[in-house]
């Protein structure tokens, strides 16, 4: 077995920490109309592509549960995806969708929003295709202050390609070409995403749904650029590839690695103390920035426009 | 009947844009076409129309297709950098059949390279530049009233095929101004878009195609929901991967293409007995018409076919002209790319010497004249 790496102090690789953190039962399934998110799926696409375990599809159905509480039909709401597993769920939505290049989804929405400011746009990406490829796109939609809904499904890895190296993997962490371990610094994308001028910058984890799914409505309510960063995991490649052990391991050591603020993460999840041996850095979970200036398209005075 | 008036190239190539219906423009900066960018950030607003500068040529193109899928006639202007960065998204456009019309400038490379001088350097470009085997519509305006008629032609195209459709002339052309009357477009000019015919279903089929072999694309947010995607799909819209049915996509989006070959006739200047044929387009064809003449006038049997369309290649228009030659001359701005086309058809019965410059500057009628002069006396003659 190879040994475990250390990363900021801690260590990544062992597998017997991960347990040990009590959850409270699923609160979705007691909610009225639980399961009806079911009706956005567009089965005709079917079956999906993502691995069991992945992280993208706990988020996604997440995403289907406060659209459904929204939306009787997605007739007037565009998902627009760039390239890669995460990107890959849109086409799973019985909405327009538009499944574009790789790191240029923000492009597109941009185009369409201005173009049709009265539609609902949402675009979906990945942490290689939001902030390496499409990096640029996304501070310049964030400093325009433009009306979409950005959800960045951050896997520390690029999953489609087969597990390489991210501007987001954590340091010392192996990838496939990083045979030696990641030498450079992740990106924090919520910092990033904040300095270049979003209005609404949240961070969330697939291992807390109920979380992300408030946290997601409040960004589909916020007018501007809202960012949500939303930490998953891929199992077949990060998880492997650094011996974190399955899905359900993998979301414990979100878990772990959660420092939340408290007024948006309310209930918080009793962890049984364990030796200090967090998978990930701590990150801080929950909306980490809310503020109001003139959307682009209020500046171009194009809202309320019927066309 | 429209007044006279003196306009400049790209302020033409604007003005047809508005002419044409065009409600969204997304484009970056660079010489030679920023006039362009220019006049439409001045117009568009205040007709309901959209305009914004992206943050690259990328960008600027993603954004433009997303306004066209949002049901606006889209453009936007650029030169080689530009045309560059932008080749992936022509490519995405030409597979997910969303209209589009991106007029390139034409300056010198490659690289920076002569940022503000003349080339037709871009013809391959704009043929092979994006990866895979893409069919592509370039048209080729050889003065400023033509870039003017030639770009409501683009978007004519480009919307009744649903294909992007690029407009190549050259630095200065984009600069130069002309006499020129600019009429307003008639209804059929105009055209419109290929979009749906059934109305929305669980069963609709936004990639069915027409007879013409044009996908019938609704626009976002009109009551149809379906996928839009830049890997090999169905009628449906979802990604697929079935050689047969990907042959026949491609095969197709060939296909349609060639409606713009007999829509964009070229023009045939002293042809009809002619020995020596040149082949000219943009404003290589006004000195070529120059050199025609004063051949004619040494005795030379010379005629001119301008072409107004590069691409689809117009084969039996170029073949046709050949067909009764012994020399053809092609006479390009670049180190051959067209030339090659010519020589190809040619297939070894008529005898190609292209007159080719690379170095910034117009080809004149004189050194025209002269290499034709050289060419029949070392090869015809002989
Ligand atoms: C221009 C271009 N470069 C590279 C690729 C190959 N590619 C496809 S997906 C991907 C990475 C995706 O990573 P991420 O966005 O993190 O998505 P994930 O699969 O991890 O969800 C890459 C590099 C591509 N499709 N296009
Ligand atoms: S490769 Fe990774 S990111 Fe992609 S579907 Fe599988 S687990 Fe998810
Ligand atoms: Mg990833």
């Amino acid at each position: 077995m190879q040994a475990p790496m250390v990363v900021d102090g801690t260590s990544i690789g062992g597998d017997e920490q991960q347990r040990g953190v009590t959850l409270a039962p699923c609160p979705g399934d007691e909610r009225p109309g639980a399961g009806s998110e079911k009706r956005l799926l567009r089965y005709a696409m079917m079956p999906h592509m993502l691995c069991p375990g992945c992280g993208h599809g706990i988020v996604f159905e997440a995403m289907l549960r406060v659209l459904a509480e929204r939306y009787e039909t997605l007739d007037t709401v565009a998902f627009v995806a760039g390239i890669g597993c995460s990107s890959r769920v849109v086409g799973y939505v019985d909405a327009c969708t538009l499944h574009t290049t790789h790191g240029r989804p923000l492009t597109f929405a941009t185009g369409l929003k201005l173009a049709r400011p009265e539609l609902d746009v949402v675009v979906v990406t990945g942490d290689g295709d939001g902030l390496s490829i499409g990096g640029n796109h996304l501070i310049h939609a964030a400093r325009r202050n433009i009306d979409l809904t950005c959800v960045l499904f951050n896997n520390e890895i690029y999953g489609m390609t087969g597990g390489q190296l991210a501007p987001t993997t954590i340091t010392g962490a192996y990838t496939s070409t990083s045979p030696a371990g990641n030498h450079e610094r992740p990106f924090d994308a919520a910092k990033l995403v904040e300095a270049a001028g979003a209005t609404f910058v949240a961070r969330a984890q697939s291992y807390r749904t109920q979380v992300f799914e408030d946290i997601f409505a409040r960004a589909l309510d916020h007018k501007g650029f809202s960012f949500v960063e939303v930490m998953t995991d891929c199992t077949e490649y990060f998880g492997r590839t650094n011996r974190l052990g399955n899905g359900a391991d993998l979301l414990f050591s979100q878990a772990r690695a959660e420092q939340a603020i408290e007024t948006d993460l309310a209930e918080r999840p009793t962890l049984t103390p364990v030796p200090p041996k967090a998978v990930r850095p701590v990150m801080e979970m929950g909306v980490l920035h809310e503020s109001r200036r003139p959307t682009l398209e209020e500046a171009m005075g194009l809202t309320g426009e019927q066309r | 009947m429209a007044e006279r008036q003196l306009v400049q190239g790209n302020e033409a190539c604007a003005r047809a844009a508005l002419a044409a219906g065009c409600s969204f423009f997304a484009g970056y900066p660079i010489s030679p076409s920023s006039e362009i960018a220019e006049l439409l950030a001045r117009e568009l607003p205040g007709r309901g129309g959209v305009f914004i500068q992206m943050e690259d040529e990328i960008a600027s193109m993603g954004a433009v297709l997303g306004g066209s899928l949002g049901g606006r006639r889209a453009m936007t202007a650029t030169s080689g950098p530009g045309f560059t960065l932008m080749q992936e998204h022509l490519g995405y456009a030409s597979l997910a059949e969303i209209p589009c019309v991106v007029v390139d400038v034409m300056r010198g490379g490659p690289s920076t390279g002569l940022p503000t001088s003349p080339s037709q350097g871009d013809v391959m470009q704009a043929r092979w530049g994006s990866h895979g085997d893409r069919a592509t519509i370039a048209l080729a305006p050889g003065n400023v009233a033509e870039v003017y008629t030639l770009t409501v032609e683009a978007f004519r195209l480009a919307e009744a095929l649903r294909t992007p459709v690029a407009v190549l002339y050259d630095e200065v052309i984009g600069h130069m101004r002309e006499g020129v009357q600019l009429p307003a477009p008639t209804a059929a000019q105009l055209g419109r878009r290929t979009g749906p015919i059934a109305p929305p279903s669980p069963d609709f089929l936004p990639y069915q195609a027409n007879k013409a072999g044009v996908a019938m694309v609704p626009d976002f947010g009109r009551g149809y929901r379906f996928h839009v995607t830049g890997l090999m799909h169905d009628e449906r819209g979802y990604p697929m991967s079935d050689h047969a049915q990907v042959a026949a996509l491609l095969e197709r989006l060939e296909r349609k293409v060639a409606a713009a070959v007999p829509a964009v006739p070229p023009e045939r200047y002293r042809l009809d007995d002619a020995d020596v044929v040149v082949l000219a387009y943009g404003i290589v064809a006004r000195t070529a018409r120059a050199a025609v003449d004063t051949l004619r006038e040494q005795g030379v049997r010379a005629g001119l076919l301008r072409t107004r369309l590069l691409w689809p290649l117009p084969v039996a228009s170029v073949t046709e002209a050949l067909s009764g030659a012994s020399l053809a001359v092609v006479a390009e701005m670049n180190r051959g790319q067209w030339a090659f086309e010519v020589q190809r058809l040619a297939g070894g019965h008529v005898e190609v010497s292209p007159y080719l410059k690379a170095g910034g500057s117009v080809i004149t009628a004189e050194e025209l004249v002269e290499h034709v002069l050289f060419a029949t006396r070392e090869g015809v003659g002989a």
